[in-house]
């Protein structure tokens, strides 16, 4: 893992002071709330239905114990007693108080933590695969690279006032676990025909309003011009990016009006431009970075068995536990989706629970997923039942990885200011109603993703199962998407037709699974069905 | 016309009033002009030669647009003053002076103790942008 | 009727002017008639509320009620954590935002 040394320390510590006299000046009157929003908003601190809410980032979605600790600890000194974990790595608290957020920000200080540009109209926390480093299908870490974009992009004194949010995902494998194409920036590391490594860059994608999804603008961008293209496409977006309509100021809007191809052309002249300008960090930089990033001191000789004679243990390995690169080990999935409960939410006490497992068991490491969950990245296969029973027993023990009650929801009417419906219940709806009728586990892979509104937090679109709550004269109303994906094979959903209550959402899902498995053939999953007989019979299924 | 409030400069200001850009092209003999956010910074390149001081407009400071036009300025190779104007407020100090702006007239005056705090928040910076202060990661690999 | 609802500057808790003071329950909410915009204006520059806004709202049984369910769910807490709202003893609280 990445640690700081005094310069990123000093870095932190001085925007903690910062904060703290930027919250000063709002509270004694010399900044208006127009002026101190955005202030804070790049401080990571929302105002929300109930509350401040303060999001927390998690850079790449990497933690150590000591920062888990500190996350749990944080939850029950100045919050109520739970933080949430969310679709963009990140972690927030719905019941802050103004006046302790700069303490808050002093205390992640001292586990190399922040809050910084986690909101705001500039470069947002960089996330990455949550498996980066464990599995074997990636040709290399990818997090040494965002660790280099973070620091580029924290603070970056020309793009603190973008047209709007911006957010970059980087990833190093076929598989894509990071939803890269549905990003601002999506990065990914390839090799080129002469086996060099460098990064091809897809810019312009994103969900919200007018979902895309990124084109490839470069194939191959060589590692010591990373930052530099990065600057040039972030300029270009800068300079030329909508200001005059909100809903078109995302850098998609500005790609698909211009067309990649001018977008493109834009970039390079300022690539060229850039490159006679000395930004880029030396490679020896990024080796520093890397070094840091080097495998954990795996055991050699450890059996691969794993004793299966306790069946609830033995079905939480099938569904919660993937391959490791190294021999003995595995990648260890927690479900924060129990029957009934609310997606990525979890007590202080699980959360040091986790932060005491992954020192006992994971090489003191945790990855938060895009999916509202956590990772211990590297366990022993022959530890796996201690962390079960462990977990289990602290409710963490649920086998529904990717399953259909493995349900992405963003916080929706019930906590956030801009929803226009509630999304948790509806997801504890589904979730009951496929424990309850024994169908989850004939289903299998299912991503179902709720939103409750067109912002798309909760990612609807990239479902294979989407629903975006909307709000239909005063009533909450649900509508249903078919056919998204965030991986490899990303596309986007389709809206079924006229929405639904919340009650009817539910079965409308329930008669869509159905057909699923009336229509399947050997090894579909519920999106190859759907992407092989299309959707009419689908909509005859649920509408008629 | 808001005054300089904070000026990190030893020259004589200039007195000559900036004029817009189109006005720029066609008078041949000015020597200020004042870019609103819209306009090309690029545009000005061809002259920097008689060009000695450039206001840049913040209409409300949550456009940043002028930003990278400082920033393409300088890149080019203008010395001359560089004045940020309009909406400029404390908490954006620090990262125009980072741009390469030399100059600052609030439309509103500031106070100048969190002025001062702001211009020296930073210890280090992350970034290279031509402001002449070492990123961190030539202070790291410094030899 | 009127009711200016906000939040508290400091603490960020929802609060719902009642006359003479904000208050935590929308059941002191009072009918602020044409007069919100300027006792907004007044407590935004006292720094005792932040982003105050009017809503409708009418009287129910006695009970004030806000028109759109954002407010009804803000006037609760959320309905998905009964523990944390302002009704934590009522299992059927949530219904009264539907």
């Amino acid at each position: 893992m990445y640690k700081y040394d005094s310069y990123d320390q000093a870095m932190v510590d001085a925007r903690v002071a910062e904060f703290r006299d930027q919250t000063r000046r709002r509270l004694e009157g010399h900044l208006t709330e127009d002026q101190f929003r955005p202030l804070r908003l790049m401080n990571g601190l929302y105002l929300q239905l109930h509350a401040y809410m303060l999001r927390v980032a998690v850079p790449y979605g990497t933690l150590s114990s000591a920062q888990m600790r500190m996350l749990g600890d944080i939850a029950d000194k100045y919050d109520r007693g739970y933080g949430h974990f969310t679709t963009r790595q990140n972690i927030q608290y719905n019941w802050i108080k103004l006046e302790d957020a700069p303490d808050i920000l002093a205390d992640l200080a001292t586990v190399e933590m922040h809050a910084i540009q986690t909101s705001g109209n500039c470069i947002r926390n960089i996330s990455s695969d949550q498996y980066a480093g464990a599995v074997a299908d990636e040709i290399v870490d990818p997090r040494p690279y965002a660790e280099l974009l973070r620091q580029w992009s924290s603070f970056h004194p020309e793009f603190l006032a973008l047209p709007r949010k911006f957010k970059i995902a980087v990833i190093a494998s076929e598989t894509d676990r990071a939803a890269m194409r549905l990003h601002d920036i999506g990065i990914k590391l390839v090799r080129n025909a002469a086996g060099e490594l460098g990064a091809a860059f897809y810019v312009g994608g994103g969900m919200g309003r007018t979902p895309m999804i990124a084109p490839l603008i470069r194939e191959f961008v060589p590692l010591d011009q990373l930052i530099t293209y990065s600057e040039a496409c972030l300029r270009v977006y800068n300079r030329h990016g909508r200001r005059d309509n909100k809903y078109k100021a995302r850098i998609k809007i500005l790609v698909h009006e211009l067309g990649k191809e001018e977008y493109t052309r834009q970039v390079e002249a300022e690539f060229a431009h850039l490159l006679n300008q000395d930004i880029e960090p030396p490679l020896a930089e990024l080796a520093r970075i890397k070094a840091q990033f080097v495998d954990p001191p795996f055991a050699a000789g450890l059996p691969d068995a794993v004793d299966r004679s306790d069946p609830d243990f033995a079905l939480w390995v099938d569904r919660n536990t993937l391959a490791h690169k190294a021999p003995g080990y595995a990648v260890a999935v927690v479900s924060l989706k129990p029957v009934g409960g609310i997606p990525g939410d979890a007590t202080a006490d699980q959360i040091r629970l986790m932060a005491d497992l992954a020192r006992e068991y994971s090489f003191d490491e945790l990855r938060v997923t895009h999916a509202q969950n956590i990772v211990f990245p590297h366990v022993r296969k022959a530890d796996l039942h201690a962390l079960w029973s462990k977990l289990e027993a602290a409710g963490l023990g649920t086998p529904n990885l990717d399953q259909i009650g493995d349900i992405i929801a963003c916080p929706g009417l019930d906590y956030c200011s801009l929803a226009n419906a509630r999304s948790i219940p509806v997801a504890q709806k589904i979730s009951e109603r496929f424990a309850a009728n024994g169908k989850q586990d004939a289903i299998g892979e299912l991503k179902l993703k709720i939103s409750g509104c067109i912002n798309a937090c909760g990612h609807h679109h990239a479902g294979h199962i989407g629903i975006l709550g909307v709000d239909r004269k005063g009533t909450e109303n649900y509508q249903l998407l078919l056919g998204g994906s965030e991986g490899a094979d990303c596309s986007l959903g389709t809206i079924t037709g006229p929405g639904f209550s919340e009650d009817g959402v539910v079965d409308a899902i329930e008669k869509a699974t159905d057909l699923y498995l009336e229509q399947r053939q050997d090894g579909e999953r519920f999106l190859d069905t759907f992407r092989r007989i299309g959707m009419a019979p689908f909509k005859d299924k649920i509408y008629g | 016309m808001a005054d300089v409030q904070f000026r990190f400069r030893d020259d004589e200001p200039v007195a000559d009033p900036a004029v817009t850009v189109d006005a720029f092209g066609d008078q041949t003999n000015a020597s200020a002009v004042r870019l609103e956010p819209g306009d090309d910074a690029a545009a000005l390149i061809p002259h920097l030669e008689r060009l000695r001081l450039v206001e840049v407009n913040f209409p409300v400071w949550t456009d940043g647009r002028g930003y990278s036009a400082a920033r393409t300025l300088r890149e080019a190779g203008y010395t001359g003053e560089l004045r940020a104007v309009g909406d400029v407020l404390i908490d954006q100090l620090n990262q125009m002076r980072r741009c390469g702006f030399d100059s600052f007239a609030p439309s509103h005056e500031l106070d100048a103790d969190d002025a001062a705090a702001a211009f020296a928040r930073w210890p280090h910076v992350y970034q290279a942008t031509g402001d002449g202060r070492p990123a961190i990661w030539a202070l790291r690999h410094a030899q | 009727m009127k009711i200016l609802t906000g939040n508290d500057l400091r603490s960020g808790a929802v609060v719902w002017w009642d006359g003479s003071g904000w208050s935590l329950h929308v059941a002191q909410a009072a009918d602020v008639g044409h007069d919100g915009d300027v006792i907004a204006a007044r407590e935004v520059a006292a720094r005792a509320v932040v982003s105050p806004y009017v809503i409708d709202g009418e009287k129910v049984d006695g009970e004030v009620r806000p028109a759109h369910i954002k407010d009804r769910i803000r006037a609760l807490g959320p309905t998905v954590r009964l523990d944390l709202s302002l009704k934590p003893a009522d299992p059927a609280a949530g219904d009264w935002v539907i």
